[in-house]
């Protein structure tokens, strides 16, 4: 088939890549951007196959539906609260594709070379991919070098990153922050010797410094993850999707393929984005996440006054029948106790009753952005009672009771109140300002930052200890 | 240790400081309980209750006295009962140490600790053990009904078959505890209900509890609550003479005046006046809570009820809470049983009497031997409002001038982006070949695409974006499937590898953002 047919192909596929993109802006328009993927995604690998250059269609097609059969069944298992692991385990395969594509582009480029040597037969005999490299000058060439060896680096620290994401996420790594002796030294000189290579590939166009390079990336993306702590994931696992998409957008350029440039970019980007409002959410810079643990704090925390009171499940019942509105914030320890849908089953019963029923997310809650609204949707509450902090957080005063299950952080008020604490700046749910909080908590512990909060302290605050999903089973038998 | 509950030796007094509920409590706090005969029939609770709870019945006062480590009772206690403190006794109860400095000094020469429950400090921590606001709360309630009991109408305005009757007018003067109370009954009867303090920062209180405040046209520096401990301070004269002016205004309107002004250790502040009493109609009722002190009407006469020549009831009684004494005996007991809570802090029936917590040490008045009256003041202040700061609001030319500040600021910061954007590109440009720039441009053209679309995606999308973003970056695909035909065993195994797991991607990531899009359900 025509080069020309395969280039409008996937024209048509880019752009259907960023309808769907563009569609995520409402729930309703997401529900046909998927379709618009997908048919991109179709289009974009079948223009490929009939286009010039494929070959071996009796391989590539069971490996494509050997996968999807694989695909499915991972899709269609799993659970909504492993959705971090499964995208991280995802980012994963698009690393390591991307580091044997790099790999095989190296190759052709020496079957090129030879073919050069050998004369105009042989590179007749070379495939598309290799005829276009036959033609390129020697800067050309040393450009390709640069887009290759960038694409290999950045798959193989996607590879590793992702691979210890999932590993975190799962709870088969340990989810604190931990570095190896040497710190952020052991990084820098890893880069450093990436750079040596690259220069050393460049001048020898060897395999071999290629391969160094690829361990060095390997060993990046492993010791950088395992030093960022579990409740930063959700900026970590945005960044590695950023990576992935950058990786393909390298390998496009060595390809000289648009179409991966593209999507390449628009995945880099989206995933630079999601970073970057993560990174806000937390007042945090991107670089103090990625390096790990928080800033020291500027002087002495501010002394917490009063006492945690508890209460129990009769206490809650009895307030939640008095009140009018009702605002929960969810956090990962609701998902850690898998209380998605006692919450949910909470909620409608409180809705029948007439009682206006929100729900407060701040962007960071969970381990995935947007973790908290997929989990709540999972267990059927209707996303337009579902808000963002932005929307919610003024309507607190007129709230009768804020129910906080399983978070910590983001409801601190130390980052309005106290400017010597290490969250100070960071925007918080101001759950405090509505007549009554109940922390559902396991136990009186710090969250993942280990400060302390002042808010199980308030006078208007009681404390729900327990675990969130059999408190809320007791608090259910209460409210009919 | 053990701990009693005598039976109230002041005449009329039907309250007793333990019930069989915060019995069972102070039992898990590691203490035995005791009480005497017959000290909760006044309130309702037999002994046969208290045994029922885990209490020990004793016959007689001075047995009891003689057989516990703790007394705690309600009212202040006689010679009788000072005489049998002895050294390790600890006696808790209201005390009033400020006009009873025999007492405190007949508890000096025994040796005994005394816990005087009046003197537990206003901070947020010690709320729990405030007698004085949760009999004050009783009292306030207590004087609406007797009010109401001694009124000749309907408080609920109605219209009937039989005529229209107005609803009553209540006056309620002092918005403590007390007061705050009484108008929360008053309005919950149907009342139209006006309140008055001399603290305006109360006036939002009173309006949540559904009255109107009662506004005086007078200036004056008001001195802040809360720097006193939450109570009201003495007002200059001016500021009387308004606030008398107002009542008056007000007296022939009302039909039910409660009047809860105290200061503390002063003569209750006269603040309806004879004239005013003539000035209401027949029928009317006066409450006076500050019977006890002298009265904030003159004419009232404590613990006696009177009419006056013009037809107004004047109410002077000062045992309210004693006439509820089922409800007023159990939420003395419960503050008490929060006092020894946080005398006990490890639950073991042991007293640990902590002079340097400032809530001990501010209710002692006395201790080991010693007059620890007056406390110092408490270290932890009760929360005073700060002053609201006020935003000055802007003009609109302060408003237009910081838009188009804000303006020039954004099209800088655009300005200067784009222009080292461009510059950057112009020297990749100087020295990339032709080839290399074609692409190039498609490659900063789709990042600049990106990033309009991606700010425009839903947060709660965020989750559903990643999957999405992940499976078409299985776009990678394509490298693979044009290598695969092409080259050595080892490129293609490579290729076939990584479509291989594209596959898994492609179909893993577009599934999985279905199924989570689904679950988006409108209500």
């Amino acid at each position: 088939m025509e080069y020309g047919f395969t280039t409008a192909a996937y024209v048509v596929a880019a752009v259907l890549f960023i309808l769907s993109l563009g569609g995520l802006s409402n729930q309703e328009s997401a529900k046909r951007a998927v379709w618009y993927g997908i048919v991109g995604m179709a289009l974009a690998v079948f223009a490929t196959l009939i286009g010039p250059g494929a070959g071996l269609w009796w391989l590539s097609i069971p490996l494509i539906a050997g996968g999807g059969v694989i695909g499915y069944q991972l899709a269609s298992k799993v659970e909504m609260t492993q959705m971090p692991e499964l995208v991280a385990g995802m980012h994963a395969l698009v690393g390591l594709a991307a580091v044997f594509v790099g790999y095989n582009a190296h190759f052709e480029i020496g079957n090129a070379a030879d073919a050069v040597a050998a004369g105009a037969d042989a590179v007749k005999e070379l495939g598309t991919f290799g005829q276009l490299i036959a033609k390129k000058s020697a800067v050309e060439i040393n450009i390709l070098f640069v887009e290759l060896s960038l694409g290999v680096w950045i798959g193989a620290v996607t590879f590793t990153g992702s691979v210890i994401a999932y590993g975190k996420l799962s709870g088969k790594v340990t989810s604190n922050a931990e570095k190896l002796p040497g710190g952020h030294l052991l990084n820098a000189a890893a880069a450093g010797l990436s750079l040596l290579c690259l220069i050393w590939y460049l001048n020898s166009g060897g395999f071999f410094p290629l391969f160094v390079l690829t361990i060095a990336a390997l060993f990046i993306g492993y010791h950088l993850i395992m030093g960022i702590g579990g409740a930063d994931m959700p900026v970590v696992v945005s960044m590695l999707n950023s990576y992935s998409g950058w990786a393909a957008a390298a390998i496009g350029f060595s390809l000289g393929n648009d179409l991966l440039i593209v999507v390449g970019a628009l995945v880099g980007s989206s995933g630079a984005i999601l970073s970057y409002i993560m990174c806000k959410a937390m007042n945090r810079s991107f670089v103090s996440v990625i390096l790990g643990g928080f800033g020291g704090a500027s002087g002495p925390a501010m002394e917490v006054e009063g006492e945690q009171i508890a209460i129990e499940a009769d206490g809650v019942a009895a307030a939640l029948e008095d009140a009018d509105s009702v605002v929960i914030i969810p956090g990962y320890g609701m998902a850690v106790a898998q209380a998605q849908q006692n919450v949910a089953e909470l909620t409608r019963r409180l809705r029948a009753k007439g009682k206006n029923v929100r729900f407060a997310i701040h962007p960071v809650a969970g381990r995935l952005p947007g973790h908290m609204n997929v989990l709540l949707a999972e267990a059927k509450v209707p996303y337009d009672i579902v808000l963002e902090m932005d929307e919610i957080n003024d309507d607190f005063p007129e709230t009768d009771v804020a129910i906080v299950i399983g978070s910590n952080d983001i409801v601190n008020p130390a980052a309005q109140e106290d400017p010597n604490s290490p969250i100070a700046g960071m925007p918080v749910l101001e759950c405090w300002k509505a007549k009554q909080v109940f922390v559902s908590k396991r136990g009186q512990g710090t969250g993942y930052s280990g400060i302390e909060n002042p808010l199980f302290f308030k006078e208007n605050t009681r404390m729900f200890y327990g675990d969130a999903k059999a408190s809320l089973d007791k608090l259910l038998t209460m409210i009919e | 240790m053990k701990i009693g509950t005598p039976k109230e030796v002041f005449g009329g007094e039907n309250r007793v400081a333990m019930t069989p509920d915060s019995a069972k409590q102070l039992q898990k706090l590691g203490y035995e309980c005791a009480i005497e005969s017959r000290a909760g029939a006044g309130a309702g609770f037999s002994d046969a209750a208290y045994e029922a709870a885990g209490v020990e019945v004793i016959k007689t006062a001075a047995a009891l006295w003689k057989e516990v480590d703790i007394v705690a009772k309600v009212r202040q206690p006689d010679a009788t009962e000072l005489k049998r403190l002895t050294k390790d006794k600890t006696l808790i109860s209201f005390f009033n140490p400020a006009g009873n400095e025999e007492g405190m000094e007949a508890a000096k020469a025994k040796g005994a600790n005394v816990i005087a429950m009046e003197m537990v400090p206003r901070i947020s921590r010690a709320q729990k053990m405030d007698a004085l606001s949760s009999m004050a709360n009783i009292a306030g309630y207590r004087a609406v009904i007797e009010a109401g009991n001694n009124f000749g109408r309907f408080f609920t305005g109605q219209v009937t078959a039989a005529g229209k009757v107005p609803p009553a007018k209540v006056l309620v003067v002092g918005a403590g505890v007390a007061g705050l109370a009484a108008i929360g009954t008053s309005t919950s009867l149907g009342a139209i209900t006006l309140a008055f303090d001399v603290r305006p920062e109360v006036a939002e209180q009173v309006e949540s509890m559904g009255a109107e405040f009662v506004y005086l046209d007078f200036e004056e520096e008001g001195t802040d609550g809360a720097a006193t401990g939450g109570y009201a301070s003495v007002q200059s004269d001016e500021f009387r003479e308004a606030q008398l002016a107002k009542f008056r205004e007000l007296a022939p309107e009302v039909d039910i005046v409660i009047t809860t002004a105290l200061i503390p250790n002063r003569e209750a502040p006269e603040l309806w006046t004879k004239d005013m009493v003539e000035a209401m109609k027949p029928g009317s009722v006066i409450v006076d809570l500050a019977a006890e002190k002298g009265g904030n009407c003159k004419l009232t006469v404590m613990d006696e009820k009177i009419v006056t020549e013009n037809g107004v009831t004047i109410i002077g009684y000062t045992d309210f809470p004693s006439r509820m004494a089922a409800q007023s005996s159990s939420l003395y007991a419960t503050n008490i049983r929060h006092m020894m809570a946080d005398l006990t802090p490890e639950k073991d029936g042991q007293i640990v009497h902590d002079m340097e917590d400032d809530v001990i040490r501010g209710a002692t008045v006395t201790f080991e031997g010693d007059i620890t009256f007056p406390p110092p003041p408490p270290k932890v202040q009760a929360i005073a409002a700060k002053p609201k700061e006020v935003v000055p609001e802007l003009t609109p030319e302060e408003k237009r001038a910081q838009e188009i500040a804000a303006f020039k600021q954004q099209t800088k910061q655009q300005v200067a982006l784009l222009g080292g954007g461009g510059a950057l590109l112009l020297l990749v440009g100087l020295v990339a070949p032709a080839s290399f720039m074609q692409h190039f441009i498609v490659f900063v053209l789709a990042c600049f695409v990106g990033f309009q679309v991606i700010w425009g995606v839903a947060h709660s999308l965020h989750t559903p974006l990643m999957a999405v973003t992940n499976a078409i970056s299985s776009i990678i695909i394509l490298g693979a499937l044009m290598q695969i035909g092409s080259g050595s065993f080892l490129v293609i195994l490579l290729a076939a590898l990584s479509v291989f797991m594209a596959g898994i991607n492609i179909f893993g990531g577009f599934l999985v953002t279905r199924r989570m899009l689904a679950m988006f359900q409108k209500s």
